[in-house]
């Protein structure tokens, strides 16, 4: 899959690092923005047994609020285990992660969170599901019921309130989940890789869904992924980490101009950016990880078509 | 494949709009693809499943009535239709083949008259159409003596026994078991124990619970909570443990915290399996009555049962029997039957019922 654009020979683009004076400006805005979320040095081993493993390694950076970053890397890089630490799932080693200043020490309705996995409540209607964080948290029925119905129209699902999560689509469940978190107003949306179960199309879908609620609401987003595309056409900035152990390799500024489309696949800018994701993930992937995952022995060929169409 | 239509059936889908065509599709290639009934996994067609639905109870009595109407189906004994010269037959009487035929020899070679006989079952297995005018009979007949139970009466007192000792081995075994499930610490302080005490076999706390709670009604509630409770304790706790974390994960991540996460994730999270794990044990509890009953006083559908064999009343036994069946199979239907109102959004439904 990494290998796709191959053909393009570096010469060509511009630099990654290029912007554009409205790119640059607008970078320029976003990074006087309040930080919202600060990680600062983050390390996290797991024990098992009597094994150590270094999960992440000195992890450090900053998001402004209203910012999207999106953290790629390799598999084993522990991008999902950083986002669990963010939402307070999973405890730390060392280091620091603040929230607008406060130390995060467990799950809150500050940080939202979508998992890949389908999370909604089975047991409850579309509705409930987006009014459950709101009761939780104090709100009165009537009044959840109100703010869920108004998260279901803005993703266009008011029609489905009275469904059961079964009877939707997986992208229909997926902005259900989404709004659910929303509706409890965090600061901060952690997703990780939300739309990695979906089909090619429905993924489209998805991310220009996000982006048009993303740019609705007043919502910082830590979205993980393994999509290099899909993290170059949300992201304001990416960043890259490394695996084994999990390190932050560069934290990319994404030179490609807003509002984004679909078009922008093919700019420049786009194919800069992404062959620099494609040379820093096949470095950070390193020898092991080819290692672990086997290689193919181009030895044999076992078949016994013969009319040579490869 | 062929399952995606009814899995998002109900809804207009607009995330699959664009491959609404491939789809429809589907369904016919199914249907053109050879449906035979030996295939690995695969669902049975609505026909198949009521046709053998009634095969499973129609095979049973068909073999019993193969039994019990084929002369030369087994039938070991001779039933005596006329005692002849043989002064101590009588008509009715059973007897093995071989007696019956040394005591004809016998009056033949003493040139008397010999009795006569139809090949027989022994007593103990009565022909289906026996039981079955036995199962209305029973209810018709009075009581050998006037303060003993009509069988209505008797079946409600087992009913009542059954009800109490369920009941109250769940209000204790639920929570506990849920509790359990969802603590690593309540499990750990409770489970060992349990589970040695759930090896031992209930009846044995017989003679201890009428020593306690008398002969009555309390010994027999007794000994279905003993044979009941432990197993619903590790059963619910494990039910609970299947919950997915990812949901409690959700919920901690939408702010839910302690009771709240109990009263509000774990518990509706598992209710739909609870419940058929209640109705598992519900059977369960039906297994351990006819023990419970002969405790103390003998009660219930089991006086009834010990009575009727008394007297040989074989037909009299088997429609109680079967009359236990069909009460504990009509339950566990109709709480079939409710779930699907009670949890209109459980996917099991679907494999159980």
């Amino acid at each position: 899959m990494t290998h796709m654009n191959k053909m393009i020979v570096p010469g060509e683009l511009p630099s990654y690092l290029d912007q554009s004076a409205a790119v640059r400006a607008r970078f320029d805005r976003l990074k006087a923005r309040e930080v919202i979320l600060k990680v600062d040095h983050l390390s996290k081993v797991f024990t098992t047994g009597k094994r150590e493993t270094l999960a992440l390694n000195d992890i450090s950076f900053e998001t402004h609020r209203r910012e999207f970053l999106c953290v790629v890397g390799p598999s084993g890089c522990g991008k999902s285990t950083l986002a669990r630490i963010l939402a307070g799932l999973e405890d730390y080693t060392s280091g620091e992660v603040l929230l607008q200043g406060q130390p995060v020490t467990e799950p809150g309705s500050d940080r939202g969170m979508v998992f890949q996995g389908y999370t909604l409540f089975p047991w409850l209607t579309v509705k409930k599901n987006v009014m459950f964080g709101l009761e939780i948290n104090g709100k009165s029925r009537h009044e959840a019921e109100q703010q869920a119905l108004q998260w279901l129209q803005l993703i266009g699902l008011e029609k489905f309130a009275e469904c059961y999560p079964h009877q939707l689509s997986g992208g229909m469940k997926q902005r259900v989940a989404i709004v659910r978190a929303l509706a409890n107003q965090p600061r901060i949306l952690l997703m990780d890789e939300p739309f990695g179960a979906l089909d090619a199309q429905t993924r489209a879908r998805m991310q220009a869904h996000l982006l048009e609620i993303w740019r609705k609401i007043d919502i910082t987003i830590v979205f993980i992924t393994h999509d290099l595309d899909e993290a170059i056409f949300l992201a304001d900035r990416v960043l890259v980490l490394s695996a084994h152990p999990g390190e932050v390799q560069e934290l990319i500024e994404v030179p490609v101009p807003h509002p984004r489309s679909t078009n922008q696949f093919i700019t420049p800018e786009f194919l800069a950016t992404k062959a620099r994701l494609e040379e820093l993930i096949h470095k950070g992937a390193g020898h092991d990880a080819e290692e672990d995952e086997g290689t193919y022995q181009m030895v044999t060929r076992l078949t016994d078509v013969t009319d040579d169409v490869d | 494949m062929s399952d995606s239509g009814s899995l998002n059936s109900g809804a207009v889908l607009e995330e699959v709009a664009a491959q609404e065509l491939p789809a429809r599709l589907t369904p016919r290639a199914a249907t053109r693809r050879k449906r035979g009934w030996f295939q690995v996994l695969r669902p049975l067609t609505p026909r198949a499943r009521l046709l053998f639905g009634i095969l499973s109870f129609v095979l049973p009595i068909a073999a019993w009535c193969v039994v019990s109407y084929v002369p030369f189906v087994w039938h070991p004994q001779v039933e005596i239709t006329d005692p002849g010269s043989v002064d101590y037959l009588q008509v009715g009487m059973r007897m093995n083949k071989a007696d019956f035929a040394s005591i004809v020899a016998e009056a033949k070679s003493d040139h008397k008259d010999p009795p006569q006989g139809v090949s027989s079952n022994p007593i103990y297995l009565p022909a289906p159409h026996e039981v079955a005018k036995a199962m209305y009979t029973a209810f018709v007949t009075p009581p050998p003596t006037k303060d003993s139970p009509w069988l209505h009466q008797s079946l409600w007192h087992s009913i009542q026994v059954i009800f109490w000792g369920f009941v109250i081995s769940s209000i204790i075994g639920v929570p506990l078991g849920i509790l359990c499930g969802t603590y690593a610490a309540f499990a750990r302080v409770s489970e060992p124990f349990i589970e040695f005490f759930r090896y031992l076999p209930a009846p044995a706390f017989g003679a201890l619970a009428v020593a306690i709670l008398g002969i009555y009604d309390g010994p027999k509630i007794t000994i279905i909570v003993i044979g009941t409770f432990f197993q619903q304790v590790l059963i619910i706790a494990n039910t609970t443990r299947k919950l997915d974390v990812a949901l409690v994960e959700a919920a901690l991540t939408l702010g839910t915290r302690n009771f709240k996460l109990l009263w509000r994730v774990v518990i509706p999270g598992i209710l739909p399996d609870l419940y058929r794990d209640q109705r598992i044990l519900l059977g369960w509890a039906w297994t351990y009555l006819i023990v419970a009953e002969l405790i103390g006083t003998t009660s219930g559908i089991t006086w009834f049962i010990t009575q009727q064999a008394r007297y040989q009343h074989f037909d009299n036994v088997y429609a109680a029997i079967f009359i236990i069946g069909i009460i504990g199979l009509g339950t566990d239907i109709v709480l079939a039957l409710l779930a699907r109102r009670l949890f209109p959004w459980d996917r099991g439904l679907a494999k159980t019922a």
